[in-house]
């Protein structure tokens, strides 16, 4: 199967402004916002959003890190997987606004597992969906509220997405 | 990760991947809600055939937070001291479907036979057995060596060029061994200190400097001081005279915990005796790890359960 | 029921035809059965000086039938019994017993080991004199499985055994010494946490006890060898003209304290296993004759003495049916012992020890037929399926041994026949009718 780049270098950075934007309208301004990413690739795109952000609405905006291995249903099916921290911001998430981000979204089952991690950590006053790619096959009744991009793939095919701070550069692929 | 019954031959990695999901673990015990729905629907069996409150309710602790159901069997007044044998105990505990067992026994080697004879499926820890080894103390003692040293930044260090002095009853503690293997292999230097009637009479497997001389180990100033508990019947078999004189030689008395760095550690695995193998002075002070320990005990004993139980069974 | 043996090497590889009849090897060419032994190593009948036949009081473990017919399968024709029964061997009532149990089975000669003390205790001698004179004609005498430590009581109890052409055999093992102990003292046991067994404890009861044989001018008997240092201090007691005699098992020649890693019970043995050194020196002690024979210390256990931690199962290890092939494989394909050594070690030399009769000169014409013959270039996994005893307890399940017993045949008939046992009523009926051959010449 060939493998074709479907995001450049530009068209994820528009992509992330256009999802900060979209952040910042729905919630009224940057107030009580706390952007979470899931390891290992949400992470680095929760601290891109939260910069531009940062330059849009001078009120400081915390990211943060969301580890759900331990929260996974799939955990039984797999050779043991590391778990990594997680990195709440000072101020906690009660009664925040939490914007999750990921890279893909596909089953929907880590951000099943997310939402089970978030309601042990405190009581949000409302949970966001921030992705890169939407690929579809969901198998939760799950959505994203903010979608860099609709990719439908079939589940045969890999989606590879790749930022600058973890692989040297911006790209996402699909083949 | 199938066992884990010692720390002779565990990787290093595997160790130290042991110890980072521990971090995680130390983690959910500072928040409120402490609880983890990983191992849930998994039965974890403590059997101790020896009486252990302190290491049982570690465990105990471990497995609910990890929400695993937890079925405590201990070996007094049950059908194992009216003469079942291991193997009758073991097929009993299949039948009632564990998916762990938290084995500690007085008998040198009886985790590894559970694991190894084919009674049971389960995956066995070691929490204990007779005089062979301790693993889980070994890694939360190398936990607490590593988070005091490193803090926040402790995740995928080893222990390279940190020197460990362990003294006292080495030849009949499975703490002194566990901690051989597990400190060596992460890169320390151990150095062990005891009357020679204590220390086992072959050590030409062991990676260790030993001496008989406590003042001279303090002397080399230590980053860790490890003392180990001593047990009075080993005064009436002639180990070494009495409690007096042992204090004097070998205790970690006020004196010596003068003469030794103030960024020196103290542990001790517990219960102490204090006045005999170490102080209340050095007890209490902020050098020891103690109390920490125990809290520690609690995370490490969670990522090895989570080794042994999240992932696919291996076979 | 005449047999001829035809195409067989002797142990001093000469290839020879013989004849068995009414027991013993005659000078006829014809009989009523032949057996081809081209490719076959003939051997005396071999003679295991230690054995737990554990009947009475241990039926559950081994009775004198089926570790009779465990010997025969080994190549055995005489087995002498320890004395550790319940009740102990220590009147001439249950040595007799013992060995007319023996004698009925057929499968090998029965003789019992008198115990040296009553029940074991260490403190009172026992009617050394009464098992001596009875129709079982006691002369090996030993508490096997303890030590006759009190000094005073081993000097009588070899002065005492001297009277009567006796011998003790002494199981060396200083019991202050090994207190709770589980295995060899040293590296691997400081490494296990398992109590240590010093080399010291033997070593230093046989230094005793060659100094006190020596001493009343008794015959001693040590069983079991197991270290360097027993072979030095044999050597030396040896030199001076003691008269001291020792034995190494099949497994202190084959097996280490490297076994004892995995904590399997089935290489919990006393005295235990020891280091590689050992195992070398006692070949080498074997080969040069500071060793005088090799005997099993067949000790069979129910399995639940086995299914257990370390600490909790039975010392011992079954061995009479694996003993050849241990030997074959631990000193003889090695080279240091060929086979007329190992008809010294098997046969003729326990024999002599024991005042066995019948074993002086294998082979010769009007001598009793005992015999074994052995291929030699068998090799198979040894099995539970190669057990004939009632016990499985072997070091040597799963793995891979050379040689194989064909035929056994003790007083003239046959107990093992095309390498498997012979039923046990046609043993025992070939058995009394040898019985009363005898008693007509």
């Amino acid at each position: 199967m060939s493998v074709r780049t479907v995001l450049q270098h530009a068209d994820i950075t528009r992509a992330l402004t256009r999802i900060s934007h979209e952040i910042l309208e729905s919630n009224r301004g940057s107030d009580d916002l706390v952007i979470l990413g899931i390891p290992t690739r949400g992470v680095t795109l929760a601290k891109r959003i939260a910069a531009i952000i940062q330059s849009v609405d001078p009120t400081p905006v915390t990211s943060g890190v969301l580890d759900v291995t331990m929260y996974r249903d799939d955990l039984a099916q797999n050779p043991t997987r590391a778990t990594g921290p997680t990195d709440i911001p000072a101020g906690g998430i009660d009664g925040k606004t939490v914007v999750l981000v990921d890279d893909v979204l596909y089953s929907g089952r880590t951000i099943r597992a997310a939402l089970d991690a978030l309601g042990d950590l405190g009581r949000p006053r409302a949970v966001r969906l921030a992705v890169l790619v939407d690929r579809g096959h969901r198998e939760f009744p799950i959505r994203a509220d903010f979608v860099g991009k609709n990719l439908p793939s079939s589940m045969e095919e890999r989606i590879n997405v790749r930022l600058e701070e973890i692989d040297g550069s911006d790209e996402v692929t699909i083949g | 990760m199938r066992h884990l019954l010692s720390t002779q031959g565990l990787p290093r990695d595997e160790a130290i991947a042991i110890l980072d999901v521990a971090e995680d673990m130390a983690a959910v015990s500072e928040r409120e809600v402490k609880k983890l729905p990983t191992l849930r629907g998994k039965t974890v069996i403590n059997l101790f055939f020896e009486d252990s409150t302190r290491t049982r309710i570690s465990f105990e602790a471990a497995a609910k937070r990890l929400s695993a159901d937890v079925i405590n069997f201990a070996a007094k007044g049950s059908s194992v001291s009216k003469g079942e044998n291991l193997k009758d105990t073991a097929q009993t505990l299949a039948a009632m479907g564990a998916d762990a067992v938290v084995v500690r026994h007085w008998a040198s080697g009886a985790p590894k036979t559970l694991a190894d004879a084919g009674w049971i499926d389960a995956g066995i820890v070691n929490a204990g057995d007779g005089t062979h080894e301790h693993p889980t103390q070994a890694l939360l003692d190398a936990f607490t060596i590593r988070r005091r040293l490193h803090g926040a930044a402790a995740r995928g260090k080893g222990l390279d060029g940190v020197t460990v002095t362990i003294v006292g009853d080495i030849v009949h503690s499975r703490v002194a061994r566990s901690n051989v293997w597990l400190l060596t292999t992460l890169g320390a230097h151990v150095t062990l200190v005891a009357p020679a009637t204590l220390l086992p009479v072959n050590l030409s497997g062991w990676p260790v400097e030993t001496s008989y001389d406590l003042d001279d180990a303090i002397a080399q100033g230590p980053d860790v001081i490890m003392m180990l508990r001593v047990q009075a019947e080993r005064m009436t078999a002639a180990f070494f005279p009495n409690a007096r004189e042992y204090s004097r030689q070998w205790g970690l008395n006020d004196e010596r915990m003068t003469a030794l760095p103030t960024s020196s550690m103290v542990m001790h695995p517990g219960p102490m005796n204090r006045g005999l193998e170490i102080s209340a002075g050095a007890a209490d002070s902020p050098q020891s790890t103690v109390l920490e320990q125990v809290a520690n005990g609690v995370s490490v004993r969670m990522s090895v359960l989570y080794h042994l139980l999240s992932g696919a069974v291996e076979r | 029921m005449s047999i001829r043996i035809v195409n067989a090497t002797l142990p001093n590889g000469e290839r020879a035809d013989f004849t068995i009849e009414r027991g013993v090897f005659t000078d006829a060419t014809a009989a009523d059965r032949t057996i081809d032994a081209a490719g076959l190593q003939a051997l005396p009948g071999l003679v295991d000086l230690h054995t737990h036949l554990r009947e009475p009081g241990f039926e559950q473990s081994e009775t004198v039938l089926s570790g009779s017919r465990a010997a025969a399968m080994g190549g055995f024709t005489a087995v002498f019994a320890m004395a550790n029964t319940m009740p102990v061997q220590d009147t001439a009532g249950v040595v007799e017993q013992v060995q007319s149990l023996g004698n009925d089975h057929g499968y090998a000669t029965v003789r019992p080991i008198g115990a040296v003390t009553e029940g074991l205790d260490g403190v009172t001698l026992s009617e050394i004199g009464a098992m001596a004179n009875s129709r079982a004609g006691v002369r090996v005498f030993s508490d096997d499985g303890k030590c006759v430590h009190n000094a005073l009581l081993m000097r009588r109890a070899l002065e005492y055994v001297k009277t009567f052409d006796g011998v003790v055999a002494q199981h060396a093992q200083e019991p202050t010494l090994t207190v709770d102990a589980q295995m060899n003292e040293g590296a691997v046991s400081s490494e296990l946490g398992l109590a240590g067994w010093p080399a010291v404890a033997e070593e230093s009861i046989i230094a005793r006890d060659v100094l006190l044989a020596e001493h009343v001018g008794a015959r001693l008997h040590i069983c079991h060898l197991s270290t360097a240092g027993s072979v030095d201090v044999i050597r030396w007691a040896k030199a001076r003209g003691i008269a001291v005699t020792a034995e190494v098992t099949p497994h202190h020649l084959l097996l280490t304290e490297e076994l004892v890693r995995g904590y399997d019970a089935r290489f919990k043995v006393n005295p235990p296993l020891r280091r590689d050194e050992d195992v070398h020196a006692l070949r080498a002690a074997l080969a040069d004759g500071t060793i005088d024979i090799v005997a099993t210390d067949h000790a069979p256990h129910p399995p639940e003495a086995k299914e257990c931690s370390w600490a909790e199962a039975a010392f011992g290890m079954i061995g009479l049916e694996s003993a050849l092939n241990v030997v074959q494989q631990a000193v003889v394909d090695s080279g240091q012992l060929n086979w007329t050594d190992v008809a010294r070690v098997l046969s003729q030399k326990p024999a002599e020890i024991g005042r066995l009769d019948g074993y002086a000169t294998p082979f010769a014409l009007g001598s009793a037929a005992n015999l074994v013959l052995v291929d030699p270039s068998a090799r198979s996994t040894f099995s539970t399926e190669s057990l004939r005893g009632k016990s499985t307890n072997s070091p040597y399940l799963g793995r891979e041994l050379p040689g194989r017993v064909m035929t056994t045949i003790h007083n003239g008939y046959e107990t093992v026949r095309d390498g498997d046992v012979v039923d046990a009523a046609e043993v025992a009926q070939q058995a009394r009718l040898a019985e009363s051959e005898a008693a007509n010449v």
